[in-house]
């Protein structure tokens, strides 16, 4: 396992970069995040958060997609220094 | 190996037959701009059967002329299906619904700009062993984000037609035609090595599937990694369903798998990933880095914490500033010529029953239908446009959070805030909603916003309710709004009870994608306008006719005597005997037999009670000039000399209208959003079930209160 300096994806400030690093296995959401791109070893940039706060904007693999900090709270990223 | 394929598929039909396509692609990737292209207007709209989930199937020619059908299949990122129009996609694909044949071929639509995710569906599809059509779209856009595609090098790669195309500028279809129309596609040279973890359950899976569902072996190959990583698959009506065994085996790897701890779908996910991640390396290069984006830019914007609701608040006004002013000249012109029709049979035909049928019973009704065409049509042109240009995605995405307090998600929004309009058409936009019990609950909740056939209603009972001349202006908004908001707040009530206790289930997810902002391509949305307008006529004609019939005959018969006016005609008909035969149930809540024949003949459309309550009391009124009505009104008596229109039987009409089910257009729309008759029957219920409870309480709190 890598450093101790894993966060949630939902902790990740807005503008930064990480590189995705673990993820829950079961459940339809991380499923079709997976199918999406989002793989352990992925790079993604937290683009914004909506306006009220959730959910929140990230590019990944040259797109951009948007999931719920309720999904965010379970992907471990570790932020690119 | 792939013979075998290929001879099932084709067994099945005549040798000679057309080729059929199966067009398939992710969402936000031009395909239905591509199928329009293909197939101009040679396209039929159905629905599967026992699925809400349209079936669109068009005809597009060769150069040579000949025919070649092609089946445009649900958008999907992936063939594990996580709602009922990906579930079909698959299932089509696979050969597992009964009602449409295995497509013979496969055309595979990519948005070039965004390669690596759009080729992870691509991968799952050349699995199937078909033939298949690869289409890179949006080249252009591709081109001018700075990347460089060697579209030879994918086609030697994988072995298979990539066609470079333009899909919204008709470019590259010649091209595409001609392979479509080849005799001798060849198979994808795909070769991917499955984890050595699960290779020999991928095996195992495949043989039962053979033997056990009568599969191909290709098929099955493709199938059986399919069933790996589909967990919790989504299984819709009319899809053939796996035999015991292979259950078994399946059941058994998972759960032996479950206890070694081996993340098998993870791994097959990761591992179609680093096959597409060693063939994009090889076909596409950044070639020049180009700074943000537009889209980047726009959403900085259209997005911001507070701009963003600016931009939102601009759009939706236009959006109704549009309809209410857009719409106004061809409803009158609709309005004359329907009337212009009546005339013209009443003075040809000679008078009796049959011409009344037709003048008042069957061009009556349709046309009091009609008449809101022009606004249906404005507002499927303006979704369409929101859906196209990509601003549909932002919208739901700032709404979201709003959204989520009452168990929905932001796709739900255009939807219901389209209801404020016009229910049917929101209605009719919720098949964006994935998840079929939201899309359930917003279709129930829809007809609670406060439509433009209220309107009038409302008008009507506010002049009667405060009749001075000189009433300031802003108690009529006042009320007016009131009723707006009622009706806005019942909508977020009942989705709310409806997500916590009938349809209870998941919170719903928001892994949506928001694609590039693009230009709209304004022939697909003129044309999807269209087919939704037909859509709506063909399907809710045939049940507006026959309600408006019974509607016409329960108000003309039995005949009256010759020489009888049209006020007393209406009191002895049928509709006269219904409204006393209601007059029990409606008078707690302050309504006489009277008000109750405007009761159920505006269940043909709520702006209907304005022109019955005319008749009733003999007064001619138009929509500019609602002064000899509203006099008639509040000269209306009880039988014991008791005002009837009240300020607080005004008010409470006017509540009662914010809930009931007054409307037979939208019944009919939700029956075939439903498919079937026991959701618009439920929903007829709860409205006006609501609309008697909440008028009750009105009419007997004001009462005690003195009112």
């Amino acid at each position: 396992m890598a450093s101790a300096s894993l966060i949630s994806l939902s902790e990740l400030p807005v503008g930064a970069s990480a590189t995705l690093r673990d993820f829950p296995k079961a459940g339809t959401a991380f499923l079709r995040l997976r199918e999406m791109g989002l793989l352990a070893g992925t790079t993604l940039t937290l683009v914004r958060t909506a306006p009220m706060g959730d959910p929140i904007e990230i590019k990944v693999r040259g797109y951009h997609l948007t999931l719920r900090k309720s999904e965010a709270d379970h992907i471990l990223v570790e932020p690119t220094v | 190996m792939a013979l075998p394929a290929h001879i099932s598929a084709t067994a099945a039909g005549a040798a000679s037959r057309q080729p059929v396509y199966a067009l398939v692609g992710n969402p936000n990737c031009g395909k239905s701009t591509l199928f329009n292209a293909l197939t101009g207007l040679k396209q039929k709209v159905g629905n599967y059967p026992g699925v809400t989930v349209e079936k669109k199937i068009g005809t597009a020619y060769s150069q040579h002329g000949q025919p070649i059908t092609v089946i445009d299949l649900p958008g999907t990122y992936s063939l594990a299906a996580r709602s009922p129009d990906e579930a079909v996609t698959r299932d089509v694909l696979l050969g597992r619904r009964a009602d449409t044949a295995q497509p013979d071929r496969i055309l595979c639509i990519v948005d070039a700009t965004n390669l690596e995710r759009n080729l992870y569906l691509v991968h799952q599809i050349l699995d199937l062993g078909r033939p298949v059509i690869l289409v890179l779209n949006m080249m252009d856009l591709a081109a001018r984000a700075g990347l460089e595609i060697r579209v030879d090098q994918l086609e030697k790669l994988l072995g298979i037609p990539v066609i470079a195309c333009e899909a919204i500028h008709q470019r590259g279809l010649i091209e595409l035609k001609l392979a479509m129309s080849r005799a001798d596609l060849p198979l994808a040279r795909h070769a991917w090595t499955v984890p050595a973890a699960i290779a020999p359950a991928v095996s195992e899976i495949a043989a039962a599937l053979v033997e056990g569902d009568r599969k191909s072996p290709l098929v099955a190959r493709a199938e059986a990694l399919l069933l790996l990583t589909d967990q919790d698959s989504v299984r819709v009506a009319g899809s053939t369903p796996l035999s015991p065994r292979t259950t078994e085996i399946l059941r058994a790897w998972q759960s032996r798998w479950t206890q070694e701890g081996t993340d098998w779908a993870g791994t097959l996910v990761s591992s179609r990933y680093e096959a597409i991640g060693t063939l994009a390396a090889e076909v596409v290069q950044l070639r020049t880095e180009v700074g943000p984006s537009a889209s980047d830019k726009i959403d900085a914007i259209a997005t911001h914490a507070l701009w963003g609701w600016v931009v939102l608040g601009a759009v939706m006004t236009l959006l109704f500033f549009s309809i209410f002013t857009l719409a106004e000249a061809p409803m009158n012109w609709i309005d004359g010529h329907v009337a212009a029709l009546s005339d013209t049979i009443k003075a040809t035909m000679s008078a009796g029953d049959l011409r009344d049928l037709i003048t008042d019973g069957a061009i009556g009704g349709v046309g009091g239908v009609l008449v809101f065409l022009p606004q249906i049509l404005i507002l499927f042109f303006f979704i369409g446009l929101l859906e196209s240009t990509g601003y549909m995605a932002r919208a739901a995405f700032i709404m979201d959070r709003l959204m989520s307090r009452v168990g929905l998600n932001g796709k739900s929004f255009i939807p219901m805030l389209s209801s404020y309009a016009c229910a049917i058409p929101g209605i009719m936009a919720t098949r964006t909603i994935e998840d079929p019990k939201d899309r359930l609950v917003t279709i129930l909740v829809a007809p609670l916003m406060s439509c433009s056939a209220r309107l009038p209603v409302y008008l009507l009972m506010i002049a009667a309710l405060v009749p001075g001349e000189r009433v300031p202006v802003f108690t009529k908004v006042g009320i007016m709004l009131f009723m707006y908001a009622l009706g806005t707040a019942g909508a977020f009530f009942f989705a709310w009870l409806f997500k916590r206790t009938l349809l209870k289930g998941e919170p719903p997810l928001m892994i949506m994608e928001l694609p590039p902002y693009r230009l709209p391509g304004l022939k697909d949305v003129a044309f999807h306008m269209l087919e939704r307008a037909w859509i709506f006529v063909r399907r809710a004609g045939t049940v507006i006719l026959g309600i408006s019939i019974i509607l016409w005959f329960l108000s003309a018969y039995p005949k009256a005597p010759e020489g009888t006016t049209p006020t007393a005609q209406l009191a002895q008909s049928f509709a006269g005997r219904a409204g006393h035969a209601i007059e029990p149930l409606i008078k707690p809540i302050g309504f006489d037999w009277q008000i109750g024949i405007g009761l159920i003949s505006s269940f043909a459309a709520r702006e209907v009670f304005v022109s019955t309550m005319g008749v009733v009391f003999n007064a001619e009124s138009s929509d500019e000039n609602t002064a000899p009505l509203r006099t008639a009104l509040l000269s209306a008596k009880w039988p014991d000399g008791r005002a009837l229109f009240t300020p607080l039987v005004c008010f409470t009409l006017m509540i009662f209208y914010v809930f009931a089910m007054q409307c037979m257009s939208t019944i009919a729309v939700v029956k075939r959003e439903t498919n079937g008759w026991k959701w618009p029957i439920f929903q007829t219920l709860y409205m006006t079930g609501t609309a008697w409870i909440l008028s009750f309480i009105v009419y007997q709190g004001g009462r005690a209160l003195g009112f």
